[in-house]
């Protein structure tokens, strides 16, 4: 990696702590090694010791933090995902996760052009991220595109149709992710199907929709925000249903994180997100892999 | 088999009978979904090629390739003839198979042919192959028009540029990577 990217990355990581700060969030620091990793059906992590996990997220801990007052926090940290490894993708990554009491997901988005505006300011002399030799320009307006409309315009089908015969994620990669590569501003896809929803809350006016998002700057996924699922019963239900999933296709059955669900009822109405800091920095620095902009990897390790 | 996980830049594979290579080869997740691998693969045999995504757990067979060691005896309309140098069995290729190094073939030229099982898809020519000049304009003196190549026929049909002193029914060397002259058969 050139020294320069290794400047960027401590940049942005500055940018983004003065942002939050500065918008009256705590830092906060929870611990890498838990129980147990809110179970999903498509994400695997490491037992490093019995009964003990690195984390995949630090929602668990953040969202128990909400549960016992805090209104706005913010943590930068790092997360392991047994088997991810691509030109986008590491298995110990850096993540950027904020969290919001008595908020949805719409704020959240309002915070994505706060605070990618800030990194473009403060760390790219022309003010516009870069990939592919394409430049997105995060001042302009954004294009905001709910995940039905992005289906059936790039892959001419329906995504809740999708969602039920398993294309969905096939089609996303194949058709939806190459169009919105032609976009020159970020792109917020909103409103999954249900089937997707993790741990998000479904729509009160369309059930079969849940209230998450993903950002996407030419077409590189750079965030995914929701609001979150505060029903202990709901949550553990589709915690249940991910292991049944993850049962079926001969993968481990995960343990739930019981205590996240004992006070998961004492957590106000709130949105959180996750943002990949290495994929920022790739879009900081123009560079088209994450190989690119991390100390070193692991591979080389 | 090959399954997903162990595909690679240069793997050959077989999709629907044909020999494969891949080109590019990704690991995609998209957030909260599963993991897919992009493949971009080339058909070994017409060229084209083919974008897929692949989901983890599906499997290939790999495709077997063969380089022997041939001569190559004659053409007959788009069929070539080549003799293994060792079983002195032939086989018979394709003119698109043969591709570029048809405009280099000589009878009893000495090339490296691949096989996808019995049938051969590719040749390999010598680095160098020397060939004769059937026609090319005289240089004249004088010439001010400032070239410094004027074109050439090969005798096995191929025009290229060649220096201005080169001169009919002369032997020329060819770099049969570039398809350009490379110097002159001193002698």
């Amino acid at each position: 990696m050139p020294q320069s990217a290794l400047i960027l990355r401590a940049q942005v990581v500055q940018a983004i702590r003065q942002y939050f700060t500065e918008q009256g969030f705590l830092e906060v620091e929870t611990p890498l090694l838990i129980p147990a990793n809110a179970p999903e059906e498509h994400i695997d992590s490491f037992t490093v010791l019995p009964c003990w996990q690195l984390q995949t997220s630090p929602e668990i801990c953040m969202k128990r933090l909400l549960c016992r007052g805090h209104q706005r926090i913010f943590q930068i940290s790092h997360c392991w995902r047994a088997g991810e490894r691509g030109s986008r993708h590491l298995t110990e990554f850096t993540m950027l996760e904020w969290y919001r009491a008595d908020a949805d997901y719409g704020i959240l988005m309002a915070d994505c052009v706060g605070l990618l505006r800030r990194v473009a300011a403060s760390c790219i002399a022309d003010g516009t991220f870069s990939r592919f030799g394409k430049k997105i320009d995060p001042h302009a307006k954004w294009a905001h595109i709910s995940v039905q409309e992005a289906f059936l315009r790039f892959a001419q089908t329906d995504a809740l149709a999708s969602a039920e015969n398993g294309r969905f994620d096939e089609l996303l990669v194949s058709q939806i992710e190459p169009a919105l590569e032609n976009f020159m501003v970020p792109v917020i896809l909103t409103d999954y199907p249900a089937p997707m929803a993790a741990l998000s809350r479904l729509k009160s006016n369309d059930p079969r929709l849940a209230e998450r998002f993903e950002l996407y700057l030419a077409g590189l996924e750079l965030a995914n925000g929701f609001s979150e699922l505060n029903d202990p019963q709901e949550q553990r239900a589709r915690f249940e249903e991910a292991n049944q999933r993850r049962a079926a296709a001969d993968r481990q059955i995960l343990p739930l994180p019981e205590r996240f669900l004992d006070e998961l009822s004492a957590m106000p109405p709130s949105a959180g997100i996750a943002l990949g800091v290495d994929r920022l920095v790739m879009l900081t620095a123009g560079v088209e892999t994450i190989d690119d902009v991390v100390a070193f990897r692991p591979e080389e390790l | 088999m090959l399954s997903v996980a162990d595909l690679k830049k240069g793997t050959k594979l077989i999709i629907d009978g044909d020999p494969y290579l891949v080109t590019s080869f990704d690991f995609v997740k998209p957030g909260k979904g599963q993991a897919l691998y992009k493949c971009k693969m080339k058909n070994m045999i017409n060229g084209a090629t083919l974008d897929r995504t692949y989901r983890s757990g599906e499997n290939f067979e790999p495709a077997s390739m063969d380089e022997r060691d041939m001569e190559y005896l004659y053409k007959e309309g788009t069929h070539y003839t080549f003799m293994d140098q060792e079983s002195y069995e032939q086989v018979v290729m394709e003119e698109d198979a043969v591709g570029d190094a048809k405009h280099f073939l000589l009878e009893n030229t000495k090339v490296a042919v691949l096989l996808f099982g019995d049938k051969p898809i590719g040749v390999t020519l010598p680095n160098f192959v020397n060939l004769r000049v059937l026609q090319t304009d005289p240089w004249v003196k004088g010439d001010t028009s400032g070239s410094d190549s004027k074109p050439a026929t090969l005798e096995t049909g191929y025009v290229l540029r060649v220096p201005p002193f080169i001169e009919e029914n002369e032997l020329v060397v060819i770099d049969t990577r570039t398809g350009e002259y490379s110097t002159r058969v001193k002698g």
